[in-house]
Formats: structure tokens, C-alpha cells, sequence
């Protein structure tokens, strides 16, 4: 059991075959979540070692509310990435910040290779490598179904996390599979796992916490329940689910379609939210200890046979995931599109990123920068085959071309020409056309994500305000989110837990310490990950915003490039001064 | 009349273990998932959808009938009641249930059973659960059987 005041942390050594349960830190200090996951990484990292290097850390780690109240259902996965060699970190759900809390594990480090491709087994009175050398070149689903078989412990109480051929293959972009219909997707976790042999993760969560004496626990969980379960709060996510942003964002020009080429299409009925739900929605899926339900599962009813042979895909898909491997591509119906997230998935590769790379790859065979010699297939805008055929070249490294273009977009166009419609914010942009905020958060944003900071919103809120209020809502929403991820909370719970609220339910479960600190703590933690990110080589002057962002044209107009570039600057500033 | 928990519309289930976690939090003073009177499974992997392993209400009740200390004893109606101060955490409850419905700790050896107290059935958001009259639920099984 961990206690009050440090972590339980398993570090396990797959050269070794055997691991160590530690104490480690303070949680008055770095909080847990995103806090913990960055100062273990601090605490383990080999610097100056490439991110392929099996010596460096790949960390899992949940906070002190895990599984304690409702949505506080997140994992945080930290490790060097293979796309930019720095400190990265990504977010999954499904049943592993459960199954952890539930193992006794607040943070997994693995460290080494194993000598055979192997799945790694932890929980209550388990901790097992498991030769699984025929599993490898499997994809996701073929792996997690004989991971089930292998594995007959713990069902329903336990996570299954997974590579594909991606993974093994060390594209920079490969995702792991948490649970089957969600990821750690961003930046290369699952290259991690293939460069050190492993393809697979069970914990075992069987066992328990005592909740705290008094009523108050569970009065507050009856609280939050009620509220998230209630018909306002969670609706959007819950009901058409994050897919409703793509006609509200094709509605104000900043949807991106063919590579960005333009942010408005008539065609949008075919791939909106609304379309998805009356066509495909087969149904909902939560993660275990959130009652929103957020998953959406789309059914895909497929011919392959002349006499009525059909078979059956059922695959997740939001907001993201439509954009990467729909509008960007051109594709404009809504079978096709979960058709290609289905063989993207498959095969172990980020959806957004492999969409998006596969965007410019289609401009570039358009414009002559790159020839069929070098894709293989005919990549077309709007043509599903030719992605299809694609992908799995992608995930097979399959010539020097999808060698290049898997480690990234942008290497691919320093390299073939075409950096200048290249979509990278520091990885594969996100859909957000939405403006300056948004280009700038996610180009200099901790994890070149969306989900660093709202600056989609400031973009979206009418008239730009001033550089200063823009980098003072961006650090300030960064805060507060990194505060959440901390906990770790999914950052669909935002509005569900304002800061008392979570000062609150630290509080009745025995953290008095840190809910009178969560203010100076979470700027701590904000700091902790900028000195991390910056000690593992970040540099933000070397990060660019290619020339098609400068060309976009939404409602609100043509981008202003002098406040682009000053908010940059701004940001830059205030980044860097926060790793100071 | 005797009400037992049913399960009655699990097909709407999206595994968010609100239930089971109730259950632990309200009856067994756990936060826990699976220590519980109601576990969800999936069937076999997520997309196969969600199965809840929870007590069927035999009557009698051959785990009432194997635990050799009265701790698992016959409740009027169906299934049983719980006497924790007589359990020595054997297990014998467990293995004697033909439904897998009583879950046992790893730790301890020490079971969770439902006992149909219907404290999880408002923690369901999609209304899977439902306190069923035995008599009138067990009638129209016969009468379309």
C-alpha cells in the first residue's frame, strides 16, 4: 500500500527479469499524475542517451484520486520520444489507472530490453516476464486476443496494453493500445515498447482501499456522480461526443480538409458528428471508474464475399481521429473514414499523426515533390484504397520514403522538399485551423498538444486580445490543467472539478497537506515538467510553424502574422522563464 | 415481498464500474472494483460488450449450504445474508456458487457476495440494474418457459 506521503513505485528491469518496489517522492511536492511521471523521469533519465537507448525510463503513473472519484480514470505515460528525442508525455484511459490503483502501483519505470519479445505482468502477487515471441508482428487486435487467452487471471480487472507492427518497427509515431479503444497515442511510446522487446503490459488490479472513516467520502462521490451523470455537464462528450466539433468547425473555416489545403467543405455532412451518430454509432464504451461514456464505437458492416458474406468492424472514433484520417485526407463518408482508423489502429500507429502525414504525403505526389516510387501506392485525396495499401507501409518501414516519413512529417519534407504545407506543430498538427493561439500552443506547447491549453478557445472567442492576456490565459489554463493530470483526472472533467472541488475530495480522502496547496503546488508541478522538458533538449527557436498555417483564412480572416509571431515570441518567453 | 438485484439490462452497460465501486464504497467500506457484490466483465475483450457477475438469488443457496461457520446464511427469498464476524475467509462459498457471483480478495482469501441491499442500483447511469419482485419475475419466467 502506498502511503500518505510517497509513492509506490515499481521499477522493473527487463534485462534483468525482476523489479523493485520503491518509495519515492513527496506528494505534497509534485502532486502525482504528470507531476510524479515528470520527476520520475527526472530521477531516472540518462541524459545525453538517445530515447531508443534501453537505459531510459518508460514511466506509467496515476495521482491520489485514481479510481477514488468519478473521471479520475487517467494513466500518464512519460518517456524520451523517438520523434524529437525529449521528454514527452501522453494520456490513456481504458482500465489502467484503475487496475494500477488497484495493484498498488502509483507508478510503473521499466528500464532495459528484454532478450525475446516479452509481456510484462504486474499486480497482487504477480510480477512476471512472459516470453511472448509469437505475438510479435501481430497487430493490436490479434495481440489482444491472444493476450486473453494467455492470460486468464483477473478479467474485467485488469489492462492489457499492447504494440503492433508500428511499434516494433520503431516508427517515431507509434501509439500503445490501452484496452482496445484507447491509446497512449502521441509521440512514440510504442516505439519505447518495441525497441525494448516489449510487446505487452497486463496489471492485475484485484485488490482494494479502505475508504476514508466518516461520511464525507462518500457524500462527495454521491456529489460529483450526480453532477456528471446530470443532463448539462458532460452532455457534449456523452452525446454526439467530441465528433459535434467537426460541422461547428467546418461552420467557421478553420476544419482542416486535404492537407489544409482548406479549412470549409460543403461535403461536411458526409463526416460529421451528427452523421457518425445516425449512421454508425453502434454504442458507447466509458473507462472504467468514469460514468460518461464518452467512447463512441462505430459499427462497419463490410462485404467480402459474393454469396452475403459480411463481416463486422466495431471502431472508436472523436473528433480527432475523423479529422486525421477523414477530412485531411479528403475522404468524405463516414464507413470509409472509420474503415481507415480501423487499419490504422491496427497496426499500432497514432491515428492523428499517420493521418496527417499521410495528408502532406498526398499533396507531395500531387506537387512532384515525391514520386509513386516513393509512396508505392497512388495517394489521392478522397481515394480510401491508396491509404489503405499506405498505412501498412508506414507501419512496415517499407522503403526509404515511409522509412523517412515515419519519423515524422517534417523529416520527410526536409528531406523530399515540401516543408512549407508540411501541418507539424512540433508533431502532426491536431484540428484546430482556429488561429494564432492554437498554432502557437501546440508548436510550443509542453507536449504539442491540444490539450495543453485552451488556445483553440482564445482563438474562437472574438476579437484577438492583447500578446500578454493570450500567454497569461495560456500558462494560467496550463496550470490548471496540469493540475488536473496531476490527480489524474481526464481533462473532459474540467469543468467538474474547479480547484475547491478537488481541494475538496483530497481533503475526505486524507490528503490535507496538499489540498491547502494546490495552487503553489500546481505551479511546482508546471515548472517541474518545463525544467524537464528543456533538460531533455527542447529548443524552442528550433521549432517551426510551417508557411501553410500563415496561409490559413477562417471566419475570423486571413492569419495575422506579426501577432503570430509576437505571441511566439511571448510564449517563448514565458516557457522558458518557467524551466528557469 | 422479497426483491432480488437483477441485471436486467446489461446490453446498455458501457463498463464504467460506477456499480461495482458503489457497492464497495457503500457496503464493504472499500474503493475497490472488483471486492465487491457486482463485478462487470467484458466478454471476452471490451468490444464483445459487458456481462455483470452478480448473485442469481438460489434458494436455497448452495454457498449458504458450504460455508461450515453460518458466516454465508439462507435469505428469506433467495441468495444470502452475510454474518462477517463468523467468515474464516475459506472460500468454500466461492467455490460451491455455480455463477461465479462471489468474489474473493487475493490478498485475504476473504468473499464479497451481493445481498440484494439495491445500493448500487441509483450509481447505474444508463439504468442497467433494476430490484426485481422475485415472486412476480420468477412467475414470468414460468409462464414463458
Amino acid at each position: 500500500m502506498a502511503s500518505k506521503g510517497s509513492f509506490r513505485v515499481l521499477v522493473y528491469d527487463l534485462e534483468a527479469g525482476r523489479g523493485d518496489y520503491e518509495t519515492f517522492g513527496n506528494r505534497a511536492e509534485i502532486l502525482g499524475g504528470s507531476g510524479l511521471a515528470a520527476a520520475l523521469f527526472e530521477a531516472h533519465r540518462i541524459p545525453d542517451a538517445p530515447a531508443l537507448d534501453p537505459r531510459q525510463p518508460l514511466i506509467f503513473a496515476i495521482g491520489p484520486l485514481t479510481g477514488c472519484f468519478p473521471l479520475m480514470s487517467k494513466a500518464i505515460c512519460a518517456f524520451a520520444s523517438p520523434y524529437h528525442g525529449q521528454y514527452a508525455e501522453t494520456h490513456g484511459g481504458g482500465r489502467l489507472a484503475l487496475a494500477m490503483r488497484f495493484a498498488h502501483i502509483d507508478a510503473l519505470v521499466v528500464r532495459g530490453r528484454a532478450a525475446k519479445p516479452s509481456c510484462l505482468v504486474a499486480g497482487i502477487r504477480r510480477l512476471q516476464l512472459h516470453d511472448c515471441h509469437p505475438l510479435w508482428g501481430m497487430d493490436v487486435f490479434a495481440t489482444g486476443k491472444q493476450l486473453r487467452r494467455m492470460f486468464r487471471f483477473g478479467e474485467g480487472h485488469r489492462s492489457i496494453l499492447r504494440i503492433g507492427p508500428a511499434g516494433e518497427n520503431g516508427v517515431a509515431y507509434a501509439s500503445v493500445n490501452v484496452d482496445t479503444y484507447r491509446h497512449f497515442g502521441r509521440l512514440g511510446a510504442g516505439a519505447i515498447m518495441g525497441s525494448r522487446n516489449l510487446k505487452a503490459i497486463v496489471i492485475d488490479g484485484g485488490s482494494s482501499l479502505p475508504t476514508p472513516p466518516g461520511r464525507d467520502y462518500r457524500k462527495l462521490y454521491k456529489k460529483c456522480y450526480d453532477e456528471v451523470t446530470g443532463p448539462d455537464l458532460m452532455r457534449k462528450y456523452h452525446d454526439l461526443g467530441t465528433a459535434e466539433n467537426l460541422a461547428k468547425l467546418n461552420a467557421i473555416s478553420a476544419l482542416p480538409w486535404d492537407n489544409m489545403k482548406r479549412t470549409r467543405d460543403d461535403a461536411i455532412d458526409g463526416v460529421s458528428g451528427e452523421r457518425f451518430a445516425k449512421d454508425q454509432l453502434l454504442r458507447q464504451t466509458a473507462c472504467a471508474g468514469c460514468p460518461v461514456g464518452c467512447i463512441h464505437v462505430g459499427l462497419m458492416r463490410e462485404r467480402f464475399g459474393e454469396q452475403h458474406e459480411y463481416l463486422y468492424r466495431q471502431v472508436s472514433y472523436d473528433y480527432e481521429p475523423i479529422f486525421a484520417a477523414g477530412t485531411m485526407l479528403g475522404l468524405t463518408d463516414a464507413a470509409k473514414v472509420l474503415t481507415l482508423i480501423d487499419e490504422i489502429e491496427r497496426q499500432g500507429l497514432d491515428v492523428m499523426s499517420a493521418g496527417v502525414a499521410l495528408g502532406w504525403a498526398t499533396e507531395a505526389l500531387e506537387r512532384g515533390d515525391v514520386g509513386e516510387a516513393e509512396t508505392i501506392a497512388a495517394l489521392r485525396f478522397g481515394d480510401l484504397e491508396g491509404y489503405m495499401q499506405a498505412v501498412g507501409h508506414l507501419a512496415a518501414r517499407a522503403n526509404p520514403f515511409y522509412r523517412s516519413l515515419g519519423q515524422g512529417t517534417l523529416v520527410a519534407a526536409k528531406e523530399y522538399g515540401g516543408e512549407d504545407y508540411a501541418c507539424v506543430l512540433g508533431q502532426e498538427m491536431a484540428g484546430y485551423a482556429t488561429g494564432e493561439a492554437f498554432f502557437v500552443s501546440q508548436a510550443l506547447g509542453l507536449r504539442h498538444s491540444h490539450l495543453d491549453s485552451a488556445g483553440y478557445t482564445l482563438d474562437q472567442q472574438g476579437d484577438r486580445v492583447s500578446v500578454e492576456d493570450a500567454v497569461d490565459f495560456l500558462i494560467e489554463d496550463e496550470r490548471k490543467r496540469v493540475l488536473l493530470t496531476s490527480m489524474a483526472a481526464c481533462l473532459f472533467a474540467r469543468s467538474a472539478y474547479p480547484e475547491d472541488r478537488l481541494a475538496e475530495a483530497l481533503a475526505v480522502m486524507g490528503y490535507d497537506d496538499i489540498a491547502g496547496n494546490l495552487g503553489p503546488a500546481s505551479r511546482k508541478v508546471q515548472a517541474l515538467r518545463w525544467r524537464v522538458r528543456f533538460a531533455s533538449g527542447f529548443e524552442p527557436d528550433a521549432v517551426t510553424i510551417p508557411k501553410r498555417f500563415r496561409e490559413v483564412r477562417n471566419a475570423r480572416g486571413p492569419i495575422d502574422t506579426a501577432y503570430l509571431g509576437d505571441l511566439r515570441q511571448a510564449y517563448q518567453q514565458a516557457i522558458t522563464g518557467l524551466a528557469a | 415481498m422479497a426483491k432480488i438485484l437483477r441485471a436486467a439490462r446489461m446490453e446498455r452497460c458501457i463498463g464504467c464500474e460506477s456499480c461495482s465501486q458503489a457497492c464497495a464504497r457503500l457496503v464493504h467500506d472499500l474503493v475497490s472494483w472488483s471486492l465487491t457484490g457486482i463485478r462487470i466483465n467484458s466478454a471476452g475483450g471490451i468490444s464483445t460488450g459487458f456481462e455483470a457477475r452478480v448473485c442469481v438469488a438460489c434458494d436455497p443457496a448452495p454457498c449458504a449450504e458450504a460455508c461450515p461457520t453460518g458466516a454465508f446464511y439462507p435469505r428469506p427469498g433467495g441468495g444470502v445474508r452475510v454474518k462477517e464476524e463468523l467468515c474464516i475467509d475459506c472460500g468454500d462459498c466461492a467455490r460451491a456458487c455455480p455463477y461465479d457471483a462471489v468474489a474473493l480478495d487475493p490478498e485475504t482469501n476473504h468473499p464479497y457476495v451481493c445481498t440484494h441491499c439495491a445500493l448500487c442500483v441509483a450509481f447505474c447511469p444508463h439504468d442497467c440494474l433494476e430490484m426485481a419482485d422475485l415472486d412476480a419475475f420468477r412467475g414470468r419466467e414460468a409462464a414463458h418457459g
